[in-house]
């Protein structure tokens, strides 16, 4: 019988939760194991292309549920490979919100003042940068000037880009072919790496069971590397401590099924699940209109027909992120763009008469592509996600060989949320109908119910036992020495992107789970100097 | 045929030729069709291929009960679902992915694959697409990429201030 491995701490993940863990516990001198689902692709191995096996499918995922569907990076690097590096700070409303439970969701020892900290030096790391108007896309000048017109703010979103190497493309959801965009394969990953942090690709963890030893058992299979449907072994790996940090989407159905080996889940283990409050609008823009009464244009001499032109959200209208409105109330609505296919499906002709997301009326607004302008809406929902029982392996029945597939996953949205939906949507109708500008529509739910690009809060952090499945040192109740640092720990939807907030909160979750390490005779220590950024993401390291 | 028609109905085309029964020729220029959607549908990588045949035999079963309840007379030299106008096609389409229906997950794939034939071409290299003229990409005005198959966008910005900051927003520069 072959001797299982055994480590000290095995990550599931290597996304902002996972990346951040392994760096901090490798340079304290821990012996740390990642195991990521998805593929290693770096630099040049990101395809400017949508055929079905680029990049572009091998690094995302779109998993239908049931009213909700959730898109995410799959892949080393995780969300940060796939996200469009909007990375603002949850305002400070978001910490006191009651939501569902009638009470406030978040820990009372965290608030925004007690994170800024954190968010701090996270900033320092990736780097957060601010743009400035040269920097900011044709789409968002477009959405500027629109809010201006209406009498609203609108403020360049804090991003990680480096605007001298960006060529704005607009293909960040492929991954950054140019590394201008800073995910973690430039950041922590590598500064793991060089303090011997090991990162296997491939390996999706199915399950975990205890030692006798009061350690883990980490049940994995391996993935197919071109046909993410197909299983080509399996392994166990020991560990003194388990931190899952695969994402709101698959953090939950790994600890339903660990619930034959572990014992009971907390109750909050895959419910409290939000979508944050998420919602697109695409605007087809009014050339005509946008020249005459806000006066832009280019130097081709067209007012905008710059759709495809950027590098994701740069223009965020905060007037609604506002703490004197009553929850359910508050939103951000920001400039995005979405490539063709995800980005095209679900818009909707305004004024059809007939069929409105497929058809003739649809394809007529296909043909002003180049002049629509898509708004990206945080609002606050009810953390009304609930995940059924798991499927037999992942976090999904795969049904296309990347890219595509049907998960547990079930939604029905609340009145609040509906409520919520609704006052965003008339608000940017409002702003981009006034004088003519565009004709707005909302995506359609009538395709795959509403949809996230951020999923969060399924396995979350709060001092309330029966409403968190873990404590606010990120400890999942009941199991000591396994830790969640995804976005499944962040309580509720905070109206805004949320990367820099997952982020900050792994880092904030650190120091007890050093702890916890040394007390379970880890020889780690905490206060490693923060990771220095390289130029150049990191590739697999030659076997 | 069956399938060319249902594609059709998601992004309608101009009939190839006189005789062309799958397309319903509601629109003067290509479709999902003549932008490779049989292609696509056919790539294994989708994970539909091996629906395509019951899916097909149960289109037709739709169309034929859908034109029973309203009262229809198909041409029986022809598939049901193809024997159908553009816009009874349209209608059952909305039917069969409604939500409700138990079947919905694979009409909801046909039609989401049928779409991406047609903006985005994904059984296709992109840039090989864009160099043949795929109509669909053509039609969207999708750019060409540089000679090295990247695309980059040296014009991108009005370049000056569009709008005033929120006046609550932080050293960091996000929301308080």
């Amino acid at each position: 019988m072959t001797a299982i491995e055994k480590t000290d701490v095995l990550i599931v993940g290597s996304g902002f939760g996972g990346s951040i863990a392994a760096y901090h516990l490798a340079a304290g001198g821990a012996k740390v194991t990642v195991l990521e689902r998805g593929p290693w692709l770096s630099g040049k191995d990101f395809d400017h292309d949508y055929l079905l096996g680029s990049s572009y499918t091998k690094v995302f995922d779109f998993v239908a549920g049931d009213g909700m569907s959730v898109l995410g990076g799959n892949c080393v690097g995780g969300g940060s490979v796939v996200y469009f590096a909007a990375l603002p700070r949850a305002p400070k409303y978001v910490f006191e919100r009651h939501g569902s439970i009638g009470r406030r969701m978040w820990p009372a020892s965290i608030s925004r003042k007690t994170l800024d900290p954190w968010y701090d030096r996270v900033s320092e790391v990736l780097p957060v940068t601010q743009q400035d108007w040269n920097d900011v896309t044709y789409a968002g000048g477009l959405w500027a000037a629109a809010c201006d017109h209406s009498g609203h703010t609108a403020n360049p979103v804090p991003v990680g880009v480096d605007a001298k190497k960006c060529t704005n493309c607009n293909w960040m959801m492929a991954g950054c072919r140019f590394d201008a965009k800073k995910s973690l394969l430039m950041n922590y990953l590598p500064a793991a790496m060089e303090h011997g942090a090991e990162i296997r690709p491939l390996h999706e963890v199915q399950k975990l069971s205890r030692t006798e030893d009061g350690g883990y058992r980490v049940h994995y299979n391996h993935i197919d590397e071109e046909d993410y449907r197909i299983t080509t072994g399996s392994g166990q790996i020991e560990a003194k401590i388990v931190i899952l940090a695969a994402g709101a989407g698959a953090t939950p159905p790994i600890l339903q099924r660990s619930e034959d080996t572990l014992g009971a889940m907390p109750h909050a283990v895959g419910r409290y699940f939000s979508g944050n409050g998420e919602r697109l609008n695409t605007a087809i823009i009014n050339e005509e209109r946008v020249a005459e009464v806000l006066g832009l244009q280019r130097p081709n001499g067209k007012a905008y027909e710059a759709n495809q032109i950027g590098k994701g959200p740069v223009v965020a209208c905060w007037d609604f992120v506002d703490s004197a409105l009553p929850e359910y109330e508050r939103f951000s609505m920001e400039q995005l763009y979405f490539p063709p296919g995800l980005g095209t499906i679900l818009a909707q002709a305004p004024g059809a008469t007939g069929p409105s997301w497929f058809g003739k009326e649809k394809k007529e607004i296909l043909k002003q592509w180049k002049s629509w302008l898509t708004i990206f809406l945080m609002t606050e929902d009810d953390n009304e996600g609930v995940f059924g029982p798991p499927p037999p392996t992942g976090n999904a029945y795969r049904i296309s060989q990347q890219m595509l597939a049907r998960g547990p996953l079930s939604y029905d949205p609340t009145p609040n949320t509906r409520r919520g939906w609704e006052l965003a949507d008339a608000k940017v109708k409002e702003i981009l109908e006034k004088d003519g500008l565009a004709k707005v529509m909302p995506w359609t739910n009538d395709v795959v119910g509403a949809y996230t690009v951020h999923p969060l809060s399924s396995c979350r952090i709060g001092d309330d036992p029966a409403t968190s499945a873990l404590d606010d040192r990120h400890e999942l109740r009941g199991h000591p020495g396994i830790f969640v640092t995804d976005g499944s720990a962040v309580p509720c939807g905070i109206t805004v992107n949320p990367a820099l907030t997952i982020a900050a909160l792994a880092e904030r979750a650190i120091p007890g789970i050093v702890k916890a390490a040394r007390e379970r005779g880890v020889d780690v220590t905490y206060g490693a100097p923060l990771p220095k950024s390289i130029s150049t993401s990191v590739a697999r390291p030659a076997a | 045929m069956t399938l060319e028609a249902f594609a059709d109905t998601i992004v309608p085309g101009a009939k190839r030729f006189p005789t062309d029964h799958a397309i319903a020729g509601v629109c003067d220029d290509p479709g999902a069709v003549e932008a490779g959607a049989m292609e696509l549908l056919g790539d294994p990588a989708t994970g539909v291929t091996a629906g395509l045949v019951p899916l097909s035999g149960m289109l037709n079963q739709r169309a034929a009960d859908y034109a029973e309840r309203v009262g229809l007379t198909l041409d029986p030299e022809l598939p049901a679902f193809v024997a159908l106008d553009y816009d009874h096609r349209a209608a059952l389409v909305l039917e069969l992915t409604a939500w409700g229906n138990p079947e919905r997950d694979g009409w909801v794939l046909l039609t989401m694959f049928s779409n991406m034939a047609y903006d985005s071409a994904a059984h296709r290299h992109t840039a090989e697409a864009i160099a043949e003229g795929h109509p669909g990409l053509l039609a969207m005005g999708f750019a060409e990429p540089e000679a090295d198959g990247l695309w980059r966008f040296a014009d991108f910005s009005y370049g000056r201030e569009l709008a005033k900051r929120h006046p609550n927003t932080t050293e960091s520069g996000s929301p308080e």
